[in-house]
């Protein structure tokens, strides 16, 4: 099959960047997408020119790291898989497709369709984890956790990190990656214990960082490769309303802790 | 709580929107009785009783001031939103969500330059900032209302207000509770219909005035 | 050729760890500060490592080179992670756990090593627990556990099929965490090409920025390498595309032994290849050998017709099928371990048997599972997989078999450590799939998960300590040394060759050929012919590589060839180590299958008399044969015998 290619070109950070049209020829609709701009950039490479750069590594739609906005679309036109799960018989022969880099505030271009989303690593750090060391924890079995519960923290843990989510926003919120960080810990007695510290934390790094309010369109919902609900988005309105009404004014460290 | 947050000030414009869509059918049902074949007494009574209830006095300034903070927090919001992209697509979002989700902002502009027409045409007449037109005593809103609706622009742009405003409901009531936090598996699909219901009455009933007036006078 | 001592404790098996542990030599709280550690890699050891260093008070750096750390490729682990809970209470204990993993390991693991593991395992569950990592729970709101990859009990804690991404998510919030306290720093996209030496110990290591393109220098009181298998030398694995073996093979270029370096476990559940520019292999869970039964036509007839389309598998009656899993092992069945079954599936099709568009693939079946339990139970159980499969291959396998082929995935040699996991090199370490330690030839199903969690959150932090209890009085070592100068320029230089070579072929190109020359001589049967051969091959791309390969772009910008470039020239000289080392042990045991060297009936067959030993290769630079020291594996709390499955 052949398809032209209408890619997003730009040499760094300060450069400027642009569209750029190319052409492959002779691909297999069994091949990934990423293979398909394999054999573009070995045409590029053999032609003597610089392959276009994008963001990938397992290829199986687990690591997160690709991060393709296609035809208007992250991860591209097909629902629930990432970009590298993506085939190309998803396209018909002789279609133009369209490929950009995820576009927010936070998430600056580094080179042609990769950015850097370190963002979501420093939401994270500031408080998307259990409290403990290694160590000195109770045996696995000591507290019991509700099936369904244990279910429903799944689901919100399998977030990729990819950011789609920011990509697909109006508003290039972050809501649902912290939304399903947030309410993933918070179902889980382990993690329950510093809810309120925790969503205060990662809402005001957040906001910090740049990224938009939720409008609650759904498109984040809708792009998910892992298909995570804006359930967690109420979870963290909740969380974070009540944390900021009902909790007790903190009291000066007396040495104690750290 | 921090005031500042995405989240506190997306919250004070849900809270503020529910509270407006509160007042929205108190009203619709006063202005229900301009239709009333009574040559406007139904309608005088009402609209008297809403001027001279303590209740209702005390209401009307926590009423601007809804307005008030969800029109401010509603453009800080959007504000805050479109800054968080600065450098577009190339190829517009085609993900699969509400159209009118999106277009919230808006919507709500639409309803805002009503308003503002809205206010000059009644509640500064009342408040005495703006003369009323030659006969016809500043508090008499039914003469004043129908003098309006003979109006075709007058009444189209009023009918088209309300669909606008329907948009913004429909989108607005689900959207308020998610906000607010509250969601559940069972009952958020039910307030999503009752959400969209209350947005078509609202709408249907606003708009049956002036289309009642035009076709059946 | 010297023999190497691994340090072992004295003592009882069962007890050594725990003298270990109150006997070394640790590190005050105070002088922790003032210790700097280098882990390259944040993957399952070593976030985990990372973190648990940072939370006991050294200041530590970590290296990666994705974006974050959350990427590393544990992530893709999808089994479960094995403990010797016994919650089931089916007569699961440490000693049993131990046992299996030497047996599926077939006697080519450290007993002392192992009987560790089978120790801490348990103490990993718990802290994952604390951590929020969602493992799958029954109803009264215990944990679940399943029997995984040919275990008799039932020890292997999971989470859907995404137990490693849980996991490595858990460890990361724990780095994250120290992140935020500041213990670590995080160096991101950056990839570890050299090892810095001074007087003879590791201390500290020759970055690129990946991004910027900058020649970095970082500096510790000690080194700890983290970086994962080296599947990737065959080009084709189920590794992640970034996956490599170059700081581990700078450490070995650098003076580290390296262990086994032939040991590669070949999964046999993976989808089938489609073309030739195929870029990676998918792994199907072996979770699916639980219900799917594996088979092939059994006449030739059968075989045609299903390749021209005359026939699909479903019309192949009962009796003309060759389920040949349950032929050869009666009692194991489909759930033979690992390397048994991916031979098997390449017997059938070296015989002619195979399926597919390539005859290179089996069929899995769910026919019988769907009638016996019912299509929603298999939904429950391998949803999420059989979308996966039907989304690469489109086909739908609730109603026609999967195809299923052997596929590389995991690598059981390493960088060769001792008990205290540190490498050859003193202060330099190595944990988790980059080393050799714990599996032998061939690695046990929800065993990787296990071990590099064990090495990062509790047998290094302990084992650490006893080194730099010497440390504390180095001072903070300086990058500007004169090593540091002359590694960095080495490593400037090596790139700039690369880049001026303005050969004709991408570096793809390369690392293809390298990796049809490995899957074809040095994969799942290894012969004497071939292995010869192969070292000829890789020789002659070698040379090649040096004079033809093409990198475009530049030094300092982002240039994703250019890492590659550097990778593949590794992936060459290990793919050569890998055939020195097949070619050496004249037996075969795991993964590795001589052809030569079998029973009657096809199994492998060990020679434990002459091959009872680790084999640890040393470089002897540029152009020189690397010489092999021997590691005597003594087995005094188990027995030797034949592993059999029938």
């Amino acid at each position: 099959m052949n398809y032209t290619l209408r890619i997003w070109r730009q040499e760094n950070a300060e450069a400027k960047g642009s569209m750029v049209t190319y052409k492959v020829s002779g691909i297999s609709p069994d091949s990934s997408f990423f293979e398909m701009l394999d054999i573009l950039n070995q045409q590029l490479i053999e032609g003597g020119q610089e392959p276009v750069s994008f963001d990938h590594d397992c290829r199986e739609g687990i690591c997160g790291t690709c991060s393709l906005y296609i035809n208007g679309r992250p991860h591209g036109p097909v629902k629930g898989v990432t970009t590298c799960q993506l085939h190309m018989r998803s396209f018909k022969d002789g279609d133009t497709i369209t490929i950009e880099p995820w576009r927010a505030k936070a998430f600056p271009v580094i080179r042609d369709l990769i950015v850097d989303r370190s963002a979501l690593d420093r939401i994270i750090q500031a408080g998307g984890y259990v409290s403990i060391n290694t160590g000195g924890v109770p045996d696995a079995n000591s507290i019991p956790v509700p099936k369904e519960q244990s279910d429903d923290a799944f689901d919100a843990a399998a977030c990729i990190g990819c950011g789609a989510c920011v990509a697909a926003c109006a508003n290039a919120a972050a809501m649902l990656f912290i939304g399903a960080k947030v309410s993933h810990l918070a179902l889980l007695p382990q993690g329950e214990i510093e809810a309120e510290h925790r969503v205060m934390k990662m809402v005001e790094c957040m906001d910090g960082l740049g990224f938009g309010g939720c409008s609650n369109t759904y498109a984040c919902e809708a792009e998910c490769p892992k298909g995570i609900s804006v359930t967690n988005i109420a979870i963290l309105n909740r969380g974070f309303l009540t944390a900021s009404l009902m909790k007790q004014k903190e009291k000066p460290s007396k040495g104690d802790s750290l | 709580m921090p005031l500042n947050s995405s989240i506190a000030r997306k919250s004070l414009m849900a809270l503020a929107g529910l509270f407006l869509a509160v007042f929205l059918p108190v009203h619709l049902g006063v202005n229900l009785l301009l239709l009333a074949q009574d040559g406007g007494r139904s309608f005088s009574v009402a609209a008297e009783f809403m001027a001279t209830n303590p209740l209702i006095r005390i209401a009307e300034p926590v009423l601007f001031l809804g307005f008030l903070l969800h029109i401010l927090y509603g453009l800080m919001v959007s504000g805050a939103n479109r800054a968080a992209r600065p450098v577009g697509y190339q190829r517009p979002n085609s993900s699969d969500t509400s159209l009118l989700s999106k277009y919230m902002f808006h919507t709500g502009l639409v309803v805002l330059v009503f308003l503002a027409l809205h206010l000059a045409d009644f509640w500064m007449l009342k408040v005495g900032l703006v003369a009323p037109p030659e006969g016809i005593d500043r508090h008499d809103f039914y003469s004043r209302a129908l003098i309006l609706f003979q109006s075709p622009w007058y009444s189209s742009f009023y009918i088209a207000s309300f669909l606008f405003l329907g948009f913004h409901l429909n989108h607005a009531i689900q959207s308020a509770f998610q906000t607010l936090g509250v969601n559940h598996s069972r009952y958020t699909p039910l307030l999503k219909i009752a959400g969209s219901v209350y947005a078509v009455i609202m709408t249907a009933g606003f708009s049956l005035i002036p289309l009642r007036l035009a076709f059946f006078p | 050729m010297t023999r190497l001592n691994a340090r072992i404790p004295e003592g009882p098996l069962a007890e050594k760890w725990t003298a270990y542990r109150s006997g070394c030599r640790l590190v005050s709280p105070s002088n922790k500060r003032k210790l700097d550690i280098i882990v390259i890699g944040t993957g399952l050891a070593g976030a985990s490592a990372a973190a648990s260093l940072g939370e006991l008070g050294y200041n530590v750096k970590a290296f990666c080179y994705q974006d974050t750390p959350r990427r590393a490729h544990s992530i893709a682990a999808q089994g479960g992670i094995n403990a010797a809970k016994n919650y089931p209470n089916d007569g699961d204990s440490i000693h049993r756990l131990f046992h299996d993993t030497i047996k599926g390991g077939d006697y080519r693991a450290r007993e002392a090593n192992v009987y560790r593991l089978a120790e801490v395992s348990n103490s990993i569950i718990d802290l994952a627990v604390a951590q929020g990592v969602p493992f799958a729970r029954e109803y009264g709101g215990l944990l679940a556990n399943r029997s995984f990859g040919g275990a008799q009990v039932s020890r292997t804690f999971y989470a859907r099929g995404q137990t490693g991404q849980q996991l490595l998510l858990g460890a990361y919030g724990a780095l994250s965490r120290q992140i935020a306290a500041g213990t670590v720093t995080l160096y991101n996209r950056r990839d570890v090409l050299d090892t810095v030496l001074i007087d003879g110990r590791a201390r500290g290591i020759i970055a690129r920025n990946l991004v910027t393109g900058e020649i970095e220098r970082h500096a510790a009181h000690a080194v700890v390498m983290a970086s994962g298998g080296y599947g990737n030398v065959f080009y084709l694995s189920t590794n992640a595309m970034g996956s490599n073996v170059s700081p581990a093979w700078s450490a070995y270029r650098k003076g580290a032994l390296f262990a086994n370096p032939s040991f590669t476990q070949i999964h046999p559940t993976c989808i089938p290849v489609h073309g030739d520019f195929q870029s990676k292999l998918t792994l199907m869970s072996e979770s699916l050998r639980n219900d799917g039964r594996i088979w092939v036509p059994a006449l030739k007839k059968d075989v045609d017709r299903l390749k021209s389309g005359e026939i699909t598998p479903v019309d192949i009656p009962e009796s003309d099928r060759d389920y040949y899993l349950e032929r050869r092992y009666p009692a194991f069945g489909n759930l033979v371990p690992r390397d048994v079954a991916s031979r098997a599936a390449k017997e059938r099709c070296d015989a002619g048997f195979g399926v597919g568009r390539t005859g290179m693939a089996v069929f899995l079946d769910f026919k019988d599972a769907i009638k016996r339990k019912g299509h929603d139970t298999i939904e429950a159980l391998y949803g999420n997989l059989f979308q996966m499969y039907g989304q690469i291959v489109a086909e739908d396998p609730y109603r026609t078999p999967m195809m299923i082929y052997p596929a590389v995935h995991y690598t059981m040699g390493g960088l060769w450590v001792d008990y205290e996991l540190m490498t050859s090199i003193p202060g330099l370490y190595a944990i988790g799939e980059a080393n050799f330690s714990d599996h032998g030839a061939n690695r046990l199903g929800a065993s990787a998960l296990m071990q590099g969690l064990a090495d990062g959150y509790f047998i290094l932090p302990a084992t650490i300590s006893s080194y730099l209890a010497d440390e504390i009085h180095t001072p903070r070592i300086d990058p500007a040394s004169h090593e540091f100068t002359l590694a960095a320029e080495a490593v400037r230089e090596r790139l700039n060759r690369y880049l001026s070579t303005g050969g004709s072929r991408s570096v793809d190109h390369f690392h293809r050929r390298l990796g049809r020359i490995m899957w074809d001589h040095c994969g799942m049967a290894r012969n004497e012919a071939g292995l010869q051969h192969a070292l000829g091959l890789i020789g002659e791309l070698r040379r090649e590589y040096m004079e033809d390969v093409r990198v475009p772009g530049r030094m300092d910008r982002y240039n994703p060839e250019l890492e590659k470039a550097w990778r593949v020239a590794d992936f060459i000289e290990l793919g050569e180590l890998m055939a020195r080392d097949a070619l050496m042990r004249r037996e075969s045991c795991g993964g590795h299958f001589r052809e030569e060297f079998q029973t009657p009936e096809g199994e492998a067959l060990r020679n434990d008399d002459e091959y009872a030993f680790v084999a640890a290769w040393e470089a002897a630079g540029e152009g020189a044969e690397p010489s092999m020291h021997r590691e005597r594996l003594e087995f005094n709390d188990i027995k030797l015998s034949q592993r059999c499955y029938k």
